[in-house]
């Protein structure tokens, strides 16, 4: 599986660190009404979807950089890779 | 039909002409009193002791291929109870009991082959930790033997026991672990949950669930609607899109697992054995193909097939334990697909919903679970309560703080 990397190109997957959903970008905030339960699910539940997924890698032997990866969970087709901090500041702004 | 040595013998004499189907197709009933959705191993199991130890026998399996064609059909065949936690070893080895009688249960040849496991250490820190494992087994009735290098060498002669990074200290065995022949226990329990009266519905794909005010009605299928009693969903692999159809997210992620066999060889591996400075282990089959398999790929997954990178990484782990692995040729690769829960270990489990019940989160180690899973998932259907040895299985338990994590690497699925 290659990755396209926003900044390296073409990287292979072997050279990231697999971590799992992209949601979990999305820590609970802990001083919120709730929070034990929103910290449980944010910990232990997936979507699990069969189809488009959105997943974080590390690339632990090139830049360090996590990206979020669009990739099909039935095909293994990658549709897509962002640098994770991009995708931050985009859902800060 | 009846299964015997006199009947063997009777056939042969008289042109294999007696042997009918196993089981029936039959049409779908409008409603059952439960419906299992997965007719894989566990599913037939549970039908079957439904049937057999519960007197509950309006029960359909639906199953959207053939009986036994997911992982049932892909795992390596190992049976074993070799575990440490208090919540997992009980099980296992109610499991294995079960296998030790699953032939004269079933009256079905499922090839139960008890020719032991052996868990190899490399160091003395893991020779501490499996004479720690092999106390909770005994504890258990599992029984374990801790091996040391001389009488290793003598049982398995071929390892390579001298490996510079990581040579071989000793094992730790059960003796009483081994293998089975996976259709062989797929079709027992077919035949025996058939013979009961359950309907067993091929070709008959779950396409959503029937709730109303939080009850289970019905199911969905590619066949039309079937009322239903309670459900019970048993699809570990496709547990996530499964239970979408109710809106339930799980504390699962769908992996992909890669097994392996070699050309038929003379007999020459005598039972299981797992490296223990790598994810690799390996039996041989009767047929005398080497079976053998390793990590899974580690990112979602539900394409059944994996990767280049993990077949590597495995047969870099066999050249690594026993190098004459290299002279045998691949004969075939496969994947199949795993629920990995957040802790390692599986849930049977009622859930919010009423009526509907789960059975699921396998991880790798599904297959050796089969009897038990069977049994404790029937027991929770027919009597809304765990087994006695399933309590500790339960889905509240990641949020009670009280999770089985055997390897102790936390909410990280593709780790365990």
């Amino acid at each position: 599986m290659l990755i396209p990397h926003p900044l390296l190109g073409l990287r292979d997957a072997q050279e990231f660190t697999y971590l799992g959903d992209a949601a979990l970008m999305n820590r609970p905030d802990p001083d919120a009404p709730g929070a034990e339960a929103a910290f449980c699910d944010y910990v232990f539940l997936r979507d699990n979807p069969a189809g488009v997924h959105r997943e974080l890698w590390y690339h632990e032997q090139g830049d360090r950089s996590w990206l979020v990866v669009t990739r099909n969970t039935l095909t293994h087709e990658i549709l897509g890779a962002e640098l994770a901090s991009d995708v931050k500041a985009g859902a800060a702004q | 039909m009846t299964f015997s040595g006199f009947k063997v013998v009777k056939e042969a004499l008289t042109g294999y002409r007696g042997w009918g189907p196993l089981w029936r197709n039959p049409t779908p009933k409008p409603a059952y009193d439960v419906v299992i959705v997965g007719g894989g191993g566990h599913g037939l199991a549970t039908a079957y002791y439904l049937a057999k130890r519960y007197n509950l026998r309006n029960v359909a399996v639906l199953e959207k291929g053939w009986i036994g064609s997911g992982n049932a059909g892909r795992n390596t065949t190992i049976i074993r109870s070799n575990y440490l936690l208090p919540g997992n070893q009980p099980f296992y080895e109610l499991s294995m009991q079960l296998w030790e009688n699953l032939e004269q249960e079933t009256n079905f040849n499922s090839m139960v082959s008890q020719r032991g496991i052996i868990n190899l250490f490399h160091s003395d820190g893991q020779r501490d930790a499996y004479r720690r494992r092999g106390n909770a087994m005994m504890i258990s009735g599992a029984g374990a033997r801790l091996l040391g290098p001389g009488e290793l060498r003598e049982m398995v002669p071929f390892l390579n026991f001298d490996n510079a990074r990581f040579p071989i200290k000793g094992g730790l065995m059960q003796e009483r672990a081994g293998t089975a022949r996976h259709d062989g226990v797929v079709w027992g329990y077919a035949r025996g949950a058939d013979k009961l009266g359950v309907d067993i519905i091929q070709n008959c794909e779950v396409t959503g669930f029937r709730i109303e005010d939080g009850k289970m009605l019905g199911v969905e299928t590619s066949r039309g609607y079937i009322g239903a009693g309670k459900v019970g969903v048993s699809v570990a692999g496709s547990s996530g899109r499964v239970m979408a159809y109710a809106n339930r997210r799980l504390p699962i992620e769908s992996h992909a697992l890669q097994a392996f066999v070699s050309e038929g060889l003379k007999p020459v591996v005598p039972g299981v054995i797992t490296f223990g400075a790598g994810h690799f282990y390996i039996s041989q089959s009767d047929k005398g193909g080497l079976v053998f398999g390793g990590d899974i790929d580690g990112y979602n997954s539900y394409a059944q097939r994996g990767g280049l990178p993990v077949i590597e990484d495995v047969l870099e782990g066999g050249m690594a334990l026993m190098p004459m692995i290299g002279r045998a040729r691949l004969l075939r690769a496969w994947g199949g697909l795993v629920d990995m829960s957040m802790d390692g270990s599986p849930i049977i489990d009622r859930t919010d919903i009423d009526g509907l019940y789960f059975n699921g989160a396998w991880n790798y180690g599904g297959f050796k679970a089969t009897p038990a899973a069977g049994l404790t998932f029937a027991h929770l259907l027919a009597t809304d309560t765990p087994h006695d040895t399933a309590t500790a299985f339960r889905f509240d338990r990641f949020n009670r703080g009280y999770v089985i994590d055997e390897k102790g690497v936390g909410a990280q699925p593709n780790l365990h």
